[in-house]
């Protein structure tokens, strides 16, 4: 809540401003009508980072509710699959097969669709675009110190191409064959054959073409990200002075312009294969009663292509929340992040090794056994530059004077996510491990807790913290906090048992347990992972209402700053216009990080160093 | 109007939710922000720490709980050699990992608690300290250092390929939607070869039966191996990925079209071991793991308990499509002797199913063992007719001497028999023969009967060829005269389209 400001810290932000900002002229120019003249400049066709990151957010909102809900109706099949399932046929309509006694069940087809939309929408549309998206837009200008992007125009770009994108992936379940249901890494030949499986026809070439126009909006996104970091920086903000919130944004837009063209190569020679005939990942396969004229080619070489965006991708979706959580703890910790410095190193090391790991996703897809020990070794060093930002965050808290916020809550979720998801992670990257481990449910425990759960958190504290930046009012905090405590508990009670279906064979991508005698003992385990899941989406019914009463109804912002916090973003008016401030640009004089320091509980980064005060890092 | 219900239920919801959300920030404007802020920071510290405290319970209670369970523990050990490395691995891992989990999970929410804000407190100014970063770093990398070694050890031991010429079974594994297809080697103990073009009905694998490996081949619907010999699988697919999974046996390869992989394991316990380890029971004779106790059908006290039903299985672990969670078969350990007695009992694809039919390319030669195998038949036969008193028993069929339709040229394949005639007629050198021709009765009379003299005159040519003295041997025709089957089907006429031979001394 706001509490810690009672001066008139408004003022004094302007006049520093006054005093040491920078005319860049500005406000001399019209931009006026281009930008926000009326409802569609301002709205829809919007080219203001501030309003492309709302859209964003709500976009991702929508998928996640979506993609959320299609994980609970295949959790019901997972927990009750003799369960009567006909009440949901009006929305399913033919994927609910009704038999004599009018109990109706899901369709496997459709299960291994819901399972596929789930990944594919979860991890593009919600936890790429709809973090990323949303943070970067928002925080990257505002927290340089810059007027927008750089190119506003490409910026709004990503947005509608992301849409555009969408707008096919939704149009794609209502195929008569079904959206694709491959799997989210579409594998071939399943995902190249159309014989292979009824949504490998139309429904694959949707995914593809929708994935493709997502590729565009991240690479326009990435493009605009790196380079507002690099040549939008205010005067003094310089690199080792930006919040680590800009490095994350900045390493992670670097990570989606190299990997996600890869991906797109993969995706045109899937398309290739499919309707030109060519052999790039298909080979001898005899289906629907007919042997195939493709000869050479290769299945693996696609999960190459695939992994090497695949993995970075996991990164493109933490890195954003890594650094939520931290700008976060250390705000609502009234204490500088600790260690900043092996923050970067950590975020870069991480970054760096992303790119040279991917085939830990391989071991068991008959690659070379000798290629493994780099990948593992890689792999393991991975959890280095992991825990050295584990440990920083728990430092950050000690000695703090932490004020719990939905926003401070999330971030200290997180940390525990991350540690719970990430130590798992260890037993996976190693080949010896992973050979009993791959693609059992160990690993969806691993992945839903370290990125998907984690990442849902960073986003959660960032969300509670900036949305009066974003909306000019506060969340209910309690309502926040009811959510987090039903999210962490939900989310560990939906993923945590899953550790012991992996560990005791149970394979993923199962429509039932029931065909095998070893896979089949954990009804009661799945009745209260599915339970739990029901009861999570609950508590995220809550955040949505909380959200959008909010926007409206919220308790209105009375101060610029409302957490005390050092960074630039916190010195524009409440309701800033199309250039962030409306005088002159702040310059930066100091680092990030100063709380607490010589007695004064923050000293925002405009302000100039002190006279024999010397500079922290 | 359940629709109706639901929609209504849910805006009550939102209405309560919101409501809920007003008082809070009632109270907080009546009791004032900074007051509400400490309060709130007391109260959500005591729940960090509780959740602390229940969560660590939870997850340590639940990990007993399920041990049993879990593959690596209780009866579940590694059911092969090389299994055992791996679960050692994990077991490592989850030390150290424990360790870090507890204590980073206990500082984080302590700290949580401790550190909860109070108005006029104050928070350390703590930036960075190098010396506690490098601690922090240098024992993970050490621990992983640790990790990486002893994984990739047990990594390249496990996946090695079989040394030529080592001792080993082969067998293959065959993914496609949605089942597999298994086949053994046979007594050669080498596969044949595959080409996919081949692929049909009838040749489920599209084994080239020009390939002399396939014809012993067999294709059994569970596999069997014996304890204590080594295996290698060979892992291919037929139209998707497929993933060749043994979970008792820590076995995982992905069967790749067009690319066939390996895994290379021994199995160390037999399925009857297995079972009787699950069914063990412990010192005061109660059930050790009392689930495995129960019987397999709930419904049926009487049906076999759990432990008795147990088998190993074969599953899919790669998402194939719609069938891909029912790819199971059966995989059985048993000893040495039991595994001799079931291979004995395993009959060739080939032999059983494509010998002789269409799709054989191979129906003008004979084959090593069908050659043994007529002529130990025609041994027996003869022994039989040279024991027999009876005139009638005296004569019998060259069921495998052939002619070129209307004519009375010999086919390739009859050379065999004959050379097994002329053998014994130099085993027992006072023999003697007459040899008939037979026709069916289609046809003009007078051909039949040229025809059936030339024939017999043929055969007799072939023995004296052989070195068999003409004065043992004479040839007559009968034409149709001498049918022994009805000359109304097919199958009778080529019954009485014959060359016999009669023992006229001996």
């Amino acid at each position: 809540m706001a509490n810690v400001v009672t001066k008139p810290v408004v003022h004094e932000d302007d006049l520093l401003i006054e005093e040491y900002g920078y005319d860049d002229h500005f406000h001399e120019h019209h931009h006026g009508d281009k930008y926000q003249s009326n409802f569609i400049t301002t709205y829809i066709f919007s080219q203001d980072h501030k309003m492309i990151a709302k859209q964003f957010l709500i976009t991702g909102m929508f998928w996640a509710i979506i993609g959320a809900a299609m994980s609970l109706i295949f959790r019901l099949q997972l927990g009750f699959p003799e369960e009567n399932m006909a009440w949901i046929k009006p929305l399913l309509g033919k994927w609910i097969t009704v038999n004599d006694a009018g109990v109706g069940s899901l369709a496997p087809e459709f299960y291994y669709a819901l399972v596929t939309m789930h990944g594919t929408i979860l991890v593009f549309f919600v936890l790429t675009a709809g973090l990323s998206g949303t943070f970067s837009n928002l925080l990257i200008p505002l927290q340089v110190g810059a007027r927008d992007m750089a190119s506003p125009f490409l910026n709004m770009l990503s947005y509608w191409f992301f849409f555009l994108s969408g707008t096919i992936m939704f149009l794609s379940l209502f195929l008569n064959t079904g959206p694709f249901a491959g799997g989210w890494t579409a594998y071939p030949p399943l995902s190249a054959l159309p014989q292979a499986s009824s949504g490998s026809g139309a429904g694959m070439t949707l995914w593809l073409v929708s994935l493709v126009f997502f590729v565009v909006s991240v690479l326009l996104g990435g493009i605009n990200y790196i380079t507002t970091v690099l040549n939008l920086r205010t005067k003094g903000m310089t690199m080792w002075r930006m919040p680590l919130t800009i490095w994350a944004f900045f390493v992670t837009a670097i990570l989606g312009l190299l990997s996600f063209p890869v991906l797109v190569s993969a995706f045109l020679l899937v398309m290739f294969d499919r309707g030109l005939g060519t052999s790039f990942f298909l080979s001898e396969i005899f289906i629907g009663g007919q042997a195939l004229d493709h000869v050479g080619g290769s299945p693996v070489l696609y999960q190459h292509l695939f992994w090497f965006l695949g993995h970075p991708e996991v990164y493109i979706i933490i890195l954003p929340a890594m650094g939520l959580v931290s700008e976060v703890l250390s705000v609502h910790a009234r204490k500088p992040i600790f260690g900043y410095k092996a923050m970067v190193y950590s975020i870069l090391a991480i970054g760096f090794l992303s790119f040279i790991v991917w085939a830990h996703h391989m071991f068991m897809s008959g690659v070379n056994p000798f290629i493994s020990n780099f990948f593992v070794i890689f792999t393991l060093i991975i959890a280095v530059p992991s825990a050295v930002k584990v440990f920083n965050w728990i430092a950050t808290l000690y000695g703090g004077n932490i004020r719990f916020t939905a926003a401070s809550l999330y971030a200290i979720g997180f940390v525990s996510m991350f540690i719970s998801g990430g130590l798992t992670g260890i037993f996976l990257g190693n080949s010896a491990i992973d050979i009993q481990l791959h693609d059992t449910y160990f690993v969806v425990a691993h992945f839903h807790i370290v990125m998907g759960v984690a990442a849902f958190f960073g986003m959660f504290a960032g969300i509670y913290h900036w949305y009066p930046k974003m909306f000019g009012r506060f969340m209910n905090e309690t309502l926040g906090k009811i959510h987090f405590w039903g999210t962490i508990i939900g989310a560990y009670a939906v993923f945590w048992p899953m550790h012991y279906l992996g560990m005791a064979g149970v394979p993923r991508r199962y429509y039932r347990f029931d065909s095998f005698a070893a896979f089949g003992q954990f009804d009661a385990m799945n009745q209260f992972i599915t339970i739990a899941a029901i009861v999570t989406f609950g508590f995220q019914l809550l955040f949505v209402i909380n959200f959008f009463y909010s926007i409206w109804k919220g308790k209105k912002m009375t101060s610029r700053n409302p957490w005390g916090a050092t960074t630039l973003e916190w010195t524009t008016p409440i309701n800033a216009g199309h250039g962030n401030w409306p005088g002159k640009l702040p310059t930066v004089q100091r680092w990030a990080y100063d709380y607490g320091k010589d007695g004064q509980e923050f000293i925002p980064q405009i302000q100039p160093l002190g006279k024999d005060e010397k500079e922290s890092h | 109007m359940t629709a109706l219900l639901a929609t209504i239920c849910l805006i009550l919801i939102a209405i309560i939710v919101v409501q809920i959300g007003k008082v809070t920030e009632l109270a907080s404007k009546i009791r004032g922000e900074q007051e509400v802020q400490d309060q709130s920071n007391q109260r959500h510290g005591n729940y960090s720490l509780l959740f602390m405290v229940l969560f660590l319970v939870a997850t340590v209670a639940s990990a007993l709980y399920y041990k049993d369970s879990m593959l690596w523990y209780g009866p579940n050990e590694s059911a092969s050699e090389h299994g055992s490395s791996l679960d050692y691995m994990f077991d490592i891992t989850l030390f150290f990992t424990g360790i870090v989990f507890i204590i980073t999970q206990i500082l984080l929410f302590y700290f949580a608690w401790k550190y909860r804000g109070q108005t006029g407190q104050k928070a350390l100014f703590m930036p960075h300290d190098n010396r506690l970063e490098v601690v922090w770093t240098v024992i993970p990398a050490v621990v992983m250092t640790f990790l990486v070694v002893g994984g990739l050890d047990a990594w390249n031991e496990v996946m090695a390929d079989v040394d030529p010429g080592e001792e080993v079974i082969e067998i293959e594994g065959t993914g496609y939607q949605f089942a597999w297809h298994l086949r053994y080697p046979g007594p050669d103990g080498k596969l044949g070869a595959r080409d996919y073009k081949m692929i049909s009905g009838a040749n489920p694998l599209g084994q080239v039966w020009t390939d002399p490996k396939n014809v012993d081949d067999f294709h059994p619907s569970e596999i069997y191996l014996p304890v204590g010999k080594k295996v290698r699988v060979r892992i291919t697919a037929r139209d998707v990925l497929h993933n060749f999974y043994l979970p008792h046996f820590r076995v995982k390869m992905d069967a790749v079209p067009g690319m066939p992989t390996y895994f290379v394991f021994t199995p160390k316990t037999t399925t009857e071991e297995y079972r009787q380890k699950l069914g063990a029971l412990d010192v005061n004779g109660e059930p050790k793991y009392p689930e495995w106790h129960e019987p397999v059908d709930p419904s049926d006290p009487e049906s076999p308990k759990r432990y008795e039903a147990f088998d190993y299985e074969l599953a899919c672990a790669e998402l194939c499509g719609k069938g891909h969670y029912a790819m199971r078969r059966v995989v059985k350990i048993v000893s040495e002797g039991e595994y001799e007695d079931w291979l004995s009992k395993q009959q060739s694809y080939y032999m059983s199913t494509i010998r002789g039919t269409e799709d054989d390319p191979n129906k003008d030669i004979l084959f090593e063992s069908e050659i043994l195998e007529r002529r130990q038949e025609f041994n027996d036969e003869l022994e039989k007719a040279l024991s027999a008193q009876e005139a009638a028993a005296k004569t019998l069929a060259l069921t495998n001497v052939n002619f070129e339709a209307n004519s009375a040229d010999l086919t390739k394949l009859s050379a065999y028999q004959l050379d097994d005639l002329a053998d014994a007629l130099n085993k027992y050198p006072n023999m003697a023969i007459e040899l008939s021709g037979h026709t069916d009765n289609t046809g003009e009379p007078e051909f039949n009967q040229q025809l059936s003299e030339q024939r017999a005159q043929k055969v007799k040519s072939y023995l004296v060829d052989k070195g068999i003295s003409e004065s043992r041997l004479t040839a007559l025709g009968f034409g149709s005269t001498r049918p022994v089957a009805s000359n109304d089907t097919e199958d009778g006429r080529q019954q009485n389209r014959r060359t016999e031979f009669r023992i006229t001394a001996q």
